[in-house]
């Protein structure tokens, strides 16, 4: 591959690309991310390439693996370009249908399409379907669109157009400026002014500094930096040769979880076909600019995402944070002014350049800026990654875009921010969601986990849940972090086992309080949110549990019991079938009873039953009745058919 | 134990953990890549191989022991044959994950991050695999079981032995 050396040959390569493509030639897309890798994409891959050369199509038609789309939900997915026909959902079997149908006859597949369950009208188009319809896809969009492992697909949606207008057409200071103006604050988490850290750092003393992604994704339930960088490697690192511009510096590094191996992957090939077209190196686009990146895998620990932390690990020692009064952007890596922002960041600095910082600016809220990729999941009809301008509501995400509750449950709250967020209730959902606003509600942004809970979910044992997370990973460098996580977990165990008593909410208020204030990073600042957001919204459940020690939603093991109800058991014999514990007696036309003793309380057998007997019951807070006698447990039958 | 035995002789004669560590002679930083790199070979960091670590790269055995405990992608002992992750993330845990994880423990015998004596499984739990879709998640030697309810825990493990 020859070397682009100014915006013009980038743009004569563009051309050459597309020229080559014919836009009416039918295009398969499959996604390849990876919650579509784990339902099965590969297989459908495999199909799809033995269908193309099977019907003799070889040649005649594209087929292209692509990162995530992010309607994970109904994965795996396929749109058929130019027509942009999506289907869902799709197995191996589907495929010489697809082909044959839609490929060669141009005919739609009705059953493979997406169904409104409200209107139960058919949807053709991906762009139509509510999920997608309501989001504003611009960092995300190309995802659906390009194979992570092509550059040439990234070419041809005018990648690296924005550094080919960064270097030849801006000075530093004015690719700064333009960042500033448009007031992108860090999509990670903190939400902090990118430009003014780029300006902190780039003013800082030093000839070597270093830039940094931060892909060390480790929010449980967030994964667009994962779905991003597997999916569109080159627009991060695009973003990332840009900042290194603006700022002077010639060295990066992106740093990524070993458990995204994928990821890793992907961006080890997005860097040698940068340096092949000479978007990394010496000299790039003829502007006398040098900058090279570096690879450095996470081995797995929760708090070296934390700034700090992550640049001690890059330089191979424990990744535990240090006291910020020096900022990275002064003193980081090697002691070297170093600039650190998220994957998502990055992504988002050429829209700005190639858009302009005004068009930027104009979306979202007063204070900030663009749009935030969310990944909505838990009890959500519609998981997936959505991509919306700030601003939107809460309500707005979970139910024009997620689809709602999914059985008809009621909405009890949405964790934002990770484990350092909060738990949002319901009388809050028409919240405009941005930086500030989650703040004030007790939660935060973090990097755009959005957990959908039910009335099934326990609030007290989602704030265990966090602590339990967090006391795992607390490095232990501070007491205050290490301590206080370890006394607030203590507690809330006790009181999820029915062993609460008056006082602890109390007390758990002012361990919080110790923790916020004492502790040295964000890890131990924020662990107390969890606690004090649901003890804010959901204080009527610590008390169920410490006072009647009941578990109104059913979960803390220690506080419920199943009981099969002797009136609605039709001795079907399914729940005494797959008990595991071998806890139910019973037998044909003899009803069913629970051991107490012997249950594990793992519930298979109230998933088991079938839901029009709805026999097996959870009841908490209150004595199992005994059970009947034997001699009154035999059902007499009309008929033997109705087996 | 014995077989504890034969593993390590089976590493200590395995000529690439001394390439990965022959590419990085002398550079300290490149500590975690270096020891990431031995345990994805070999599963898990024999202790003859930390002492190589810390002569080539120049760094003392007890920083690398410091890295080694600290993150969770190293292990000290070796792994069983089968890796069960069981997924703990947020998403997973609402829809029922500690469930399957206490369902996977009765089975199994072990606790998160044991191997069971016989090297069979070695099982982990993990913050969050990004298929929160297919919740709860359990994944058995890279394969991915999604909406896994206690009961299809059995049907899944006794395929492997």
């Amino acid at each position: 591959m020859p070397r682009i050396n100014s915006p013009a040959e980038l743009e004569e390569l563009r051309k050459g690309i597309l020229s080559k493509r014919d836009p009416n030639k039918p295009c398969i897309t499959l996604c390849s991310g990876t919650a579509c890798h784990a339902s099965g994409s590969e297989e459908v891959a495999a199909s799809i390439e033995e269908e193309i050369k099977k019907q003799g199509l070889s040649g005649k038609v594209d087929f292209r693996k692509t990162g995530c789309h992010g309607f994970c939900e109904k994965g795996p997915i396929i749109v058929i370009h130019p027509e942009k026909i999506c289907y869902l959902q799709i197995e191996p079997k589907d495929i010489p249908e697809i082909i044959s149908q839609t490929i060669k006859e141009e005919k739609v597949i009705e059953r493979l399409l997406y169904t409104d369950p409200t209107t139960n009208e058919k949807v053709v188009h991906e762009s139509e379907i509510p999920f997608y319809k309501n989001q504003e896809r611009l960092v995300f969009g190309s995802n659906g669109e390009i194979d992570p492992t092509s550059i040439d697909d990234y070419l041809a949606l005018g990648g690296y157009s924005a550094l080919a207008k960064a270097l030849s057409q801006m000075t530093p200071e004015q690719v700064l400026e333009e960042v500033k103006k448009s007031n992108l604050r860090g999509r990670g988490g903190g939400g902090f002014p990118a430009g003014r850290k780029w300006e902190e750092c780039r003013n800082a003393p030093g000839d070597m500094k270093y830039v940094i992604v931060n892909a060390d994704e480790g929010d449980p339930g967030a994964y667009m930096d994962r779905s991003l960088l597997e999916g569109n490697p080159h627009s991060v690192l695009e973003g990332l040769i840009i900042g290194a511009y603006a700022i002077g510096s010639h060295e990066g590094y992106i740093y990524v979880r070993q458990e995204y191996p994928l990821a890793v992957e992907n961006v080890g090939t997005a860097i040698e076909q940068a340096k092949e077209h000479g978007f990394l190196g010496e000299n790039i686009f003829g502007s006398g600019f040098d900058f090279t990146v570096k690879v450095h895998r996470g081995a797995g620990a929760f708090v070296s995402g934390e700034s700090s932390a992550l640049m001690t690990a890059i330089e191979g020692r424990v990744g535990e944070p240090r006291p910020k009064y020096i900022h990275t952007a002064i003193k980081g890596v090697r002691d070297r002014p170093s600039c650190l922002n998220n994957v998502e960041t990055w992504a988002t600095v050429p829209l700005i350049i190639n858009k302009g910082a005004d068009w930027f600016a104009q979306l979202g809220t007063q204070g900030s800026k663009g749009t935030k990729i969310f990944s909505l999941v838990g009890k959500v009809n519609n998981t997936g990654l959505v991509e919306v301008p700030m601003g939107i509501t809460l309500r707005d995400i979970i139910y024009k875009i997620g689809g709602g509750i999914p059985g008809d449950k009621k909405f009890k709250a949405v964790q934002t921010g990770g484990p350092s967020g909060g738990c949002i209730p319901e009388e809050q959902l028409d919240m405009k969601v941005d930086f500030d606003e989650l703040a004030k509600a007790g939660s935060m942004m973090g990097s755009g986990g959005m957990i959908v809970m039910d009335e099934d979910t326990c609030m007290v044992d989602v704030a265990r849940y966090f602590l339990d997370f967090l006391s795992d990973e607390s490095c232990g460098k501070c007491v205050p972090c290490r301590e206080g996580i370890r006394q607030m977990l203590k507690i809330l165990t006790n009181i999820s086992k029915g062993e609460g008593k008056e006082g602890d909410i109390e007390l758990l208020e002012e361990l919080s309080q110790v923790t916020r204030d004492a502790s040295l990073c964000a890890l131990g600042r924020t662990a107390a949110n969890p606690v004090l957001s649901t003890i804010h919204y959901f204080r009527d459940e610590y008390e169920a549990h410490i006072k009647e020690k009941r578990c109104p939603a059913y979960v803390c093991k220690a506080l419920i019991s199943y009981y099969i109800d002797p009136e609605k058991c039709q001795a079907c014999m399914i729940c005494l079938r797959q008990c595991p514990a071998g806890a139910i007696s019973g037998g044909k036309n003899q009803i069913h009873v629970i051991d107490q003793e012997k249950c594990t309380k793992c519930g298979t057998c109230f998933e088991a039953c079938p839901p029009r007997f709805g026999a097996v019951k959870k009841i908490s807070g209150e004595p199992v009745p005994s059970p009947i006698p034997e001699e009154a447990r035999m059902i007499a039958r009309k008929s033997k058919e109705n087996e | 134990m014995k077989e504890e035995k034969e593993v390590k002789t089976a590493t200590t004669s395995n000529g690439k953990i001394d390439q990965i560590i022959d590419k990085y002679q002398g550079d300290s930083s490149a500590l975690i890549q270096v020891l990431l790199e031995i345990q994805s070979e070999n599963r898990w960091l024999p202790k003859e191989a930390l002492d190589k670590v810390s002569k080539k790269l120049e760094v003392p055995l007890n920083q690398i022991q410091h890295v080694a405990t600290f993150y969770k992608a190293f292990s000290l002992v070796p792994r069983g044959r089968h890796e069960i992750q069981v997924c703990m993330g947020t998403a997973c845990h609402i829809r029922g994950s500690p469930r399957v994880l206490d369902r996977v423990q009765d089975l199994t015998g072990i606790r998160p991050g044991e191997t069971d004596l016989d090297l069979k499984f070695s099982l982990e739990t993990v913050n969050c695999l990004g298929c929160c879709a297919m919740g709860p998640v359990m994944v058995v030697d890279g394969k991915y079981h999604g909406k896994t309810v206690p009961a299809q825990v059995d049907e899944v493990l006794k395929n492997y032995d």
